[in-house]
């Protein structure tokens, strides 16, 4: 059944992935998203999944290349310098191609940075992170509701693509609550068997492996080109993005995850001041909303853009790609934990758009 | 005719690639005899290392997984702790597990998973041919130390069995040789106590392997097994450690 709880974004994380089939849960303690590994210690047992507290965060994504290559749903849960280390298990579970789910909370960097809410992870989520050239489903909720929207389905899609699905958040999002509804819980015993999955019973012709490892360069160049044929068929149907006030808008902002939410507070001031703005809200990262883009890029109505995020600018490179030169991109961001607020975007639009 | 030897089940027939002299060929033997012996077939998942044994999941007969370099007990516990009742193990090289997965293989022996860790140490990095290991003896050269490991300059060879024995975790230690027939059969016995452990649910349980590099020792087979009875042994003691 269906219920309805105040949740803080953490907790509400790990019980969607749970209602959504995860059984297998190694992660390594870091802020700010520590309350998904303690809740998973005495949530998991409870369905008759496995939690484990790893010894690094190196370990605890190999632990999870482990489990799902066996047949587990699995997870890990991060915060940006603890992603870092995971990269190399990372780049594996592509090479494998192996479905999991992959949270990072990010904290403000570089190096050891802060604690506070940043998107400074957003080049290393998107552009790869690790070696190789693979490709992950990105996701950057705005709320813990949506959170827990994407969790619920998150295994689904890892498994259909057969790549790891990453949750990319931040430290405001882990630590806020919000009213939630949680769904059922999800009948894992009718879920179809992974025949790749090294499950023991492999002998002989029926024996799997699971590898990245192609010495002979053809075979890896044709390993590589249908890693991409799966890339660009996630990118045909897995595209999420909302837009707001965009019919008339004059001035767009794009942001995503939780600035997301400012930057629709600063439209709304805007409007109320009479300035036809507008925003666009990337859901998926990667794939990158790119038709969405080009409508925004191609408007009559539309005179600028405003690319609005917690870092240097990094997302705003992706904006300007996708302006392909036909818009003014403006950059506004914070950084080192400093959040804007939705007048700080509003006095940004004032000052420097025209 | 009655036949009298066999390939076990547990190996494929796909041919070694490992070096004449090399005695991961007879390693990977003693593994595939036991887990015939155990009665393996039909749950059995396997890790193979990064290094000479990388192509290990070529060579078992049965699910594999190729770990990174050195993250093999930790694939393993993941494997383990997903499909319970499975017989897992770990095959890992010197510079894999003592070296850069010496933090997954010090927490899976402490957290004593119900695991078997095969360790073969030749005391050289072989695969990337002949860098100095952490098990590398002092005076050994290797090409990161050419003219011999220095105590002063590189540390001291590390013992794994003597350190991963200190714990409360593990259920079986001991280290062994392939230096000789007689060693080659008291390898046979504790790979063997290591999957049976598993198989009655004892806990973790660690068999060292002194094994031989002629390629990278520039020696020959035969000099290569004299170097393992002569010197490893002298630094790397046989025995079996632990015992629960």
């Amino acid at each position: 059944m269906a219920e309805r709880k105040l949740m803080k974004g953490n907790e509400a994380i790990a019980e969607a992935a749970i209602r959504g089939g995860c059984r297998f849960y190694a992660g390594y303690p870091i802020t700010p998203q520590n309350e998904i590994p303690e809740y998973m210690s005495w949530r998991l047992p409870q369905v008759g999944g496995r939690f484990i507290q790893a010894e690094s965060e190196i370990s605890a994504i190999n632990m999870v290349y482990g489990a799902a290559g066996a047949g587990a749903r699995a997870m890990t849960s991060s915060s940006s310098p603890g992603i870092s280390l995971k990269q190399e298990g990372i780049s594996y579970i592509c090479g494998a191609e192996l479905p999991c789910v992959i949270i990072n909370m990010v904290r403000s960097g570089p190096g050891l940075g802060g604690i506070q809410p940043a998107q400074s992870d957003y080049f290393q989520t998107v552009k790869g992170g690790g070696h190789g050239d693979y490709r992950m489903l990105v996701y950057s909720p705005c709320s813990v509701q949506e959170c827990v929207d994407l969790l619920y389905d998150a295994y689904e899609k890892a498994e259909r693509y057969r790549l790891p699905v990453m949750i990319l958040g931040d430290g405001m999002l882990g630590q806020i609550m919000e009213a939630v509804t949680l769904p059922e819980m999800k009948d894992l015993s009718a879920l179809p068997k992974k025949a790749w999955a090294t499950d023991g019973t492999g002998f002989g012709d029926t024996r799997r492996v699971i590898n990245s490892l192609y010495i002979v360069p053809d075979e890896l160049e044709a390993m590589n080109h249908k890693l991409q044929r799966i890339y660009d068929e996630m990118c045909r149907n897995e595209v999420l993005c909302e837009d707001y006030l965009l019919d008339d808008a004059e001035i767009v902002i794009t942001a995503y995850g939780t600035v997301a939410r400012i930057a629709k507070s600063a439209v709304d001031i805007l409007r109320e001041q009479g300035i036809k703005a507008g925003l666009l809200r990337p859901i998926t990262l990667y794939p990158f909303p790119k038709d969405d883009f080009a409508k925004v890029m191609n408007a009559a109505n539309v005179k600028e853009v405003v690319a609005v995020e917690l870092s240097m600018g990094q997302y705003v490179e992706d904006v300007r790609l996708a302006a392909e030169g036909k818009k003014p991109v403006k950059f506004y961001g914070r950084s080192g934990g400093n959040v804007m607020s939705p007048e700080d975007i509003v006095d940004f639009v004032l000052k420097e758009v025209k | 005719m009655a036949t009298v030897f066999e390939k076990p089940s547990f190996l494929t027939d796909v041919p070694f690639h490992y070096c004449p002299g090399c005695t991961h060929g007879i390693a990977h033997r003693l593994v595939a005899e036991a887990l015939d012996e155990i009665g393996a077939q039909g749950h059995c998942v396997g890790v193979a290392p990064v290094g000479c044994a990388v192509f290990a999941y070529n060579y078992f007969n049965c699910d594999m997984q190729e770990a990174a370099h050195g993250r093999a007990p930790a694939v393993a516990t993941g494997i383990k702790l997903t499909n319970p009742d499975n017989i897992v193990f770990a095959y890992q090289g010197d510079g894999d597990l003592a070296s850069i997965g010496m933090a997954e293989i010090v927490h899976a022996a402490t957290r004593g998973v119900n695991i078997t860790v095969i360790f073969i140490n030749n005391a050289i990095y072989g695969m990337t041919g002949g860098q100095m290991a952490p098990t590398t003896l002092l005076g050994q050269k290797a090409t990161t130390c050419p003219s011999g490991r220095s105590a002063e300059v590189n540390g001291y060879p590390i013992r794994m069995c003597e350190m991963l024995a200190t714990l409360d975790g593990p259920s079986y230690i001991a280290r062994c040789s392939l230096a000789d027939v007689k060693s080659v059969k008291q390898a046979k016995k504790a790979v063997l106590k290591a999957f049976q452990n598993q198989k009655e649910g004892k806990g973790f349980s660690f068999v060292e392997l002194l094994s031989t590099c002629p390629t990278n020792w520039h020696m020959s087979p035969v000099q290569a097994l004299d170097y393992v009875k002569n010197q490893m042994t002298a630094q790397y003691p046989l025995g079996v450690f632990k015992e629960v």
